[in-house]
């Protein structure tokens, strides 16, 4: 039998509740308000009290008022049909919701209970399996969406059915398993997981060893992201982190897009539902919004709702990767996850750390980030699990407490910098604060040598170093004057303004420079590195500085041009007669 | 929730602080509203029989044998036709005379539009000034700020964009206002005979601070109406939003609980996105666009109001003096629209965004030019230029008191390249120089 309880008190949406019976830390349980009935979870138990964080508004609700718990935690549903839907926090399918308005307590199914689809065995009788292994597929959009095991089955099986192909209900039973006491157990096509735990069906989860490609210039050339690797963006607000993340969203090679809209704004949830229909993956052909899933739970829906929104996300994209897919999982923004674990930690009265977090934010940042990660399934095949978080740091102040926990778990930091912004230089990655762990892989940088070209890496390096010296030789520039130094100062400043203007700054809203895939990068990147490698023959550094302008704008028109078209070869041309005049 | 036919009376009050009070009454529901001694007042804790209450004007003078009455439901306003060319306080009563407004009751702070429900923005705002519609557009349903010293002319700027831009009704909620500046907006909005078109909410320095925590609900619950039921487009103007967030924090303060920044709650983010988040275009042809203020100490926007804010709200409007032309200019490096790409280039000339990013890339330009004139160097040929047009460019576009059109802002904004530049430095797309380059 279902515990039940009483509501004994209320602050905000934390509700205290006297339990009748036995209450499980982080149990689901549904209070009711009148006739509606809303979500909440456990986050504290004390004797008979168990302290519920509600996921909707408590407003009108009083003491005495019913509560029933459910007996298990915040779950997941997973089966064919996630794909192209906008959920709210809890999976609610946002688009099944009627009326204007978000109603309190709505729930709407989150895939079709009622749908058939065609099913494919993949596995036979007698078969050895354990959670995870395909035992079938269907065809979801162009993904072949694999049928497995519950992950929840930890033991050893043998298939003992398996229902022939054809057209069926996610909850008809196709196939049945027997484990090693020779129980009989049903599997259906849908299986629900506990979105806080990390889903570990697979075989080994070792180094990142590929690049995800974005078609984002100062991300591939300069801080290269490893596919099943994390990364997080930080950044003041207006620097850009929305726009970047929209790009990765719309060009990443991924197979699968989760987008988790974490207490932001709904307008740019708006321009996803927009746009994502209509926008074909350059890749594949196919519409984006094939591939990618929404959870949206914007800054004005309820407060709790948002911690869990990252972890449905995650739990989305990890059981994509079961199925051997590479998954992108970004989410916009952390730190309002953050701020939503600090509201609560304030409400149940606990004792702060830093700027009033909660004590273990660190920890919880970090365990999440590891959920991230490449791996090898137990039938051999790789899924991977990329991770790209923003954070938003208060006061554009990275040494706040988000950004700093956030620092320890990712292994790509893209530091957004105001300066940058300011002077609308986009995408405002900082070149020189910004990294890449993955570019100290060997792995990765034999995966370079192989995907562009050998010795790609040190080329990076080169880059990064002119970049570094045309910043000093800038500062020096500022403090003794244009007269005060050599003229070799002002070419060292504008080699590094060529690398900044041409190959870190891209216009995310010209539909040719928005992406750029990698050949082109290396074309333009290898070109820019060898103007910076010759001398130039300046009288003084008016000349230079003029004579780089007319060099930059003739390398921009050929990032506006298509790419190999006659514009962008006539372009190409202009800079080699440009660079004749000068070059020593 | 009906309202009882009789209502039970308690006069036992068991605690008393500077803002709230503490009685045992059961049946009360989360957040209902309350009479304490005459003075209204709303639940904000539950603990077993033990009801706390906030009074929004303040506890002097309760005793603890005050008559409290509840109400049974939280704070509402009567909404219809009626409520345009009126004035009201915080609690939706009307000031100044006039009679009751008739209408349906609604709750204020209601429900959240399903994001899935909402319509991309893509109706420009023409305010005339150019700092705001060629360098950050302003859409319809679009959320922003002015950030301004508290001696800056914010009222007035939002005052002329308010009647410049051609919405259906005006609601101002106004929150810790001087009269002085309430009795202008009113001559304004009198003077330009848009009183018929305008809803006032508001709340003057001479009422109590705690009051005001309901004016943006009240003005969002009537928006609203006009919006959804009416298909409307509604325009909403807040100030001053560090004022609403100062009454937030004594709130918190006097409920023990722990500030974090600033002394601010930890849910002010929270707090002011779902005030800023009813900004809205609706499926109707109806819309919401919230214009707020924002006051900042000193021109610190690390502050959590304005931090908090800018991570909300879709960009927000730097006013700034400007030394060079003496004029109150809109800041182009630290001004920003975040809707503006959804409709310059597309509502407006395609050439828009080239010389809107080109203006503000040459006056970066300008700013460093100045710099190393402030450290004792030799400009260059090309600094010289670059600090002539900024002085142009300030006084032609940046300045608040420019009243034109945007084709006529972009021609200007040629006109100047072509004085001082050559197109090499401008650094647009090539056909754009070919089409619209002025010699």
């Amino acid at each position: 039998m279902k515990t039940t309880g009483r509501v004994s008190g209320i602050i905000s949406n934390i509700v205290i509740v006297k339990a009748d019976g036995a209450v499980g830390q982080n149990e689901i349980c549904h209070v009711w308000c009148g006739e509606t009935r809303m979500m909440a979870e456990v986050i504290k138990v004390v004797g008979d009290d168990a302290y519920v964080q509600v996921f909707d508004s408590t407003r009108g609700l009083k003491i005495g008022d019913k509560v029933e718990f459910e007996g298990h935690m915040l779950e997941a549903t997973l089966a064919p049909g996630i794909l192209s839907r906008n959920y709210d926090g809890l999976q609610n399918d946002l688009e099944k919701m009627n009326g204007l308005f978000i109603e309190r307590g709505s729930i709407t199914d989150p895939i079709d209970f009622e749908r058939k689809w065609e099913f494919k065995p993949l596995a036979k009788v007698g078969d050895k399996v354990s959670a995870g292994a395909w035992l079938g597929e269907v065809q979801e959009q162009w993904v072949s969406h694999k049928i497995m095991v519950p992950f929840v089955m930890t033991e050893n099986y043998t298939v003992k059915s398996i229902v022939a192909a054809g057209e069926y209900k996610v909850t008809e039973v196709v196939a049945v398993v027997t484990d090693a006491e020779g129980k009989d157990h049903e599997i259906t096509m849908v299986q629900k997981w506990p979105v806080k735990q990390a889903i570990r069906a697979y075989a080994a989860k070792p180094r990142p060893s590929r690049v995800m490609e974005t078609g984002i210039r100062s991300i591939d050339t300069f801080n290269p992201i490893a596919d099943g690797g994390t990364g997080f963006i930080p950044g003041p607000f207006g620097a850009g982190k929305t726009v970047l993340q929209h790009a990765l969203s719309k060009q990443a090679e991924a197979d699968i897009i989760i987008m988790v809209a974490c207490g932001e704004r709904a307008n740019e949830v708006v321009e996803i539902f927009a746009e994502f229909p209509e926008l074909e993956d350059p890749r594949t052909g196919h519409k984006l919004m094939e591939r990618t899933t929404i959870i949206c739970n914007t800054s004005n829906m309820p407060v709790a709702a948002r911690e869990a929104s990252v972890y449905t996300g995650m739990t989305i994209a990890e059981y994509y990767r079961a199925m051997g897919l590479k998954v992108l999982l970004l989410a916009d923004s952390t730190s309002r996850w953050a701020q939503a674990l600090r509201e609560m930690s304030n409400r149940l009265e606990e004792l702060p750390g830093q700027d009033a977090f909660p004590m273990d934010l660190s920890a919880i940042i970090s365990n999440f980030y590891s959920r991230a990660g490449l791996v090898e399934l137990n039938n051999g095949a790789t899924g991977s699990v990329t991770f790209i978080g923003t954070v938003s740091p208060a006061g554009g102040n990275l040494k706040e407490p988000v950004t700093e926990s956030t620092k320890k778990a990712a292994r790509c930091f893209y530091a957004l910098s105001q300066g940058r912004a300011d002077s609308k230089r986009y995408p405002a990655i900082d070149p020189l604060d910004s990294y890449s762990k993955y570019l100290e892989y060997p792995e990765v940088s034999d995966y370079l040598d192989e995907r562009i070209g050998k010795g790609w890496v040190e080329k990076v390096y080169k880059g990064k170093t002119l970049v570094q010296r045309g910043k000093e030789a800038s500062e020096q520039i500022n403090i003794l004057g244009d007269d005060g130094v050599p003229v070799e100062y002002h070419e060292r400043f504008w080699k590094s303004e060529l690398i900044d203007f041409v190959i870190l700054q891209q216009d995310a809203f010209d539909s040719i420079d928005a992406n750029c895939p990698i050949e082109r990068q290396k074309y333009m990147y290898e070109k820019v590195l060898s103007v910076c490698e010759h001398d130039f023959d300046f009288v003084d550094f008016d000349e230079c500085s003029s004579y780089f302008k007319q060099l930059i704008n003739l390398f921009r028109q050929m990032n506006y041009s298509i790419y190999k078209s006659e514009q962008y070869y006539a372009y190409d041309k202009k800079v080699d007669e440009w660079l004749a005049t000068k070059i020593k | 929730m009906t309202t009882r036919a009789f209502q039970k009376i308690y006069t036992k009050i068991d605690n008393i602080t500077k803002a709230t009070v503490t009685l045992r009454a059961t049946g009360v529901g989360n957040d209902e509203l309350a009479t304490v001694g005459g003075k209204l007042a709303q639940v904000v804790k539950l603990n077993g029989e033990n009801v706390t209450l906030q009074v929004f004007q303040g506890t002097e003078g309760i005793a603890t044998n005050s008559e409290v009455i509840f109400h049974g439901e939280p704070p509402k306003l009567k909404v219809s036709d009626a409520l345009a060319g009126r004035f009201f306080n915080a609690y939706g009563e009307p000031i100044e005379g006039g009679e009751q407004i008739e209408g349906e009751a609604r709750v204020i702070g209601g429900p959240t539009v399903n994001p899935f429900r909402r319509i991309q923005p893509s109706e420009l705002i023409a305010t005339g000034i150019a700092g705001i519609d060629l360098n950050n557009t302003i859409v319809s349903g679009q959320k922003i700020p002015f950030f301004a010293d508290p001696d800056q002319p914010y009222n007035a700027v939002m005052a002329n964009v308010a009647l410049r831009a051609k919405a259906d009704k005006i609601i101002l909620g106004g929150m810790g206002m001087t009269n002085d500046d309430f009795l202008y907006f009113k001559q304004v909005f009198e003077n330009a005979g848009a009183l018929d078109r305008i809803v006032s909410f508001v709340n003057t320095t001479e009422n109590p601070p705690v009051e005001r925590l309901l004016v943006p609900d009240m003005a969002l619950t009537a928006a609203e109406y006009f919006a959804v039921d009416k298909g409307e487009k509604v325009l909403v103007l807040l100030t001053d939003m560090t004022l609403y967030s100062d009454a937030l924090a004594i709130v918190s303060n006097r409920m023990d609980q722990i500030p974090s920044k600033d002394s601010m709650p930890g849910s002010l983010y929270s707090d002011l996105a779902k005030i800023y988040e009813k900004a809205v275009q609706l499926p109707n042809g109806g819309s919401i666009t919230i214009i707020a203020v924002t006051t900042l100490s000193g021109g610190d926007i690390t502050h959590a109001v304005p931090d908090n804010t800018g991570y909300i709200t879709e960009g927000q409007l730097f006013l700034r003096n400007d030394t060079d032309t003496g004029k109150v200019i809109i800041d182009p490096f630290r001004s920003l629209s975040r809707l503006k790409q959804l409709v310059i280039g597309k509502k407006t000339r395609e050439d828009h965004p080239q010389v809107m990013n080109a203006c503000v890339r040459l006056y970066a330009d300008a700013a460093n030019a100045k710099t190393k004139l402030e450290n004792g160097f030799d400009l260059s040929d090309y600094d010289e230029r670059a600090l002539k047009f900024a002085h142009d460019y300030s006084e032609k576009l940046l300045s608040i008191d420019v009243n034109i059109e945007i084709t006529q802002m972009l021609d200007i904004a040629w006109t100047l390249f072509g004085k001082y530049f050559t197109p090499a430095e401008v650094a647009i797309k090539q056909e754009l120089i070919e089409k619209y380059w002025k010699n």
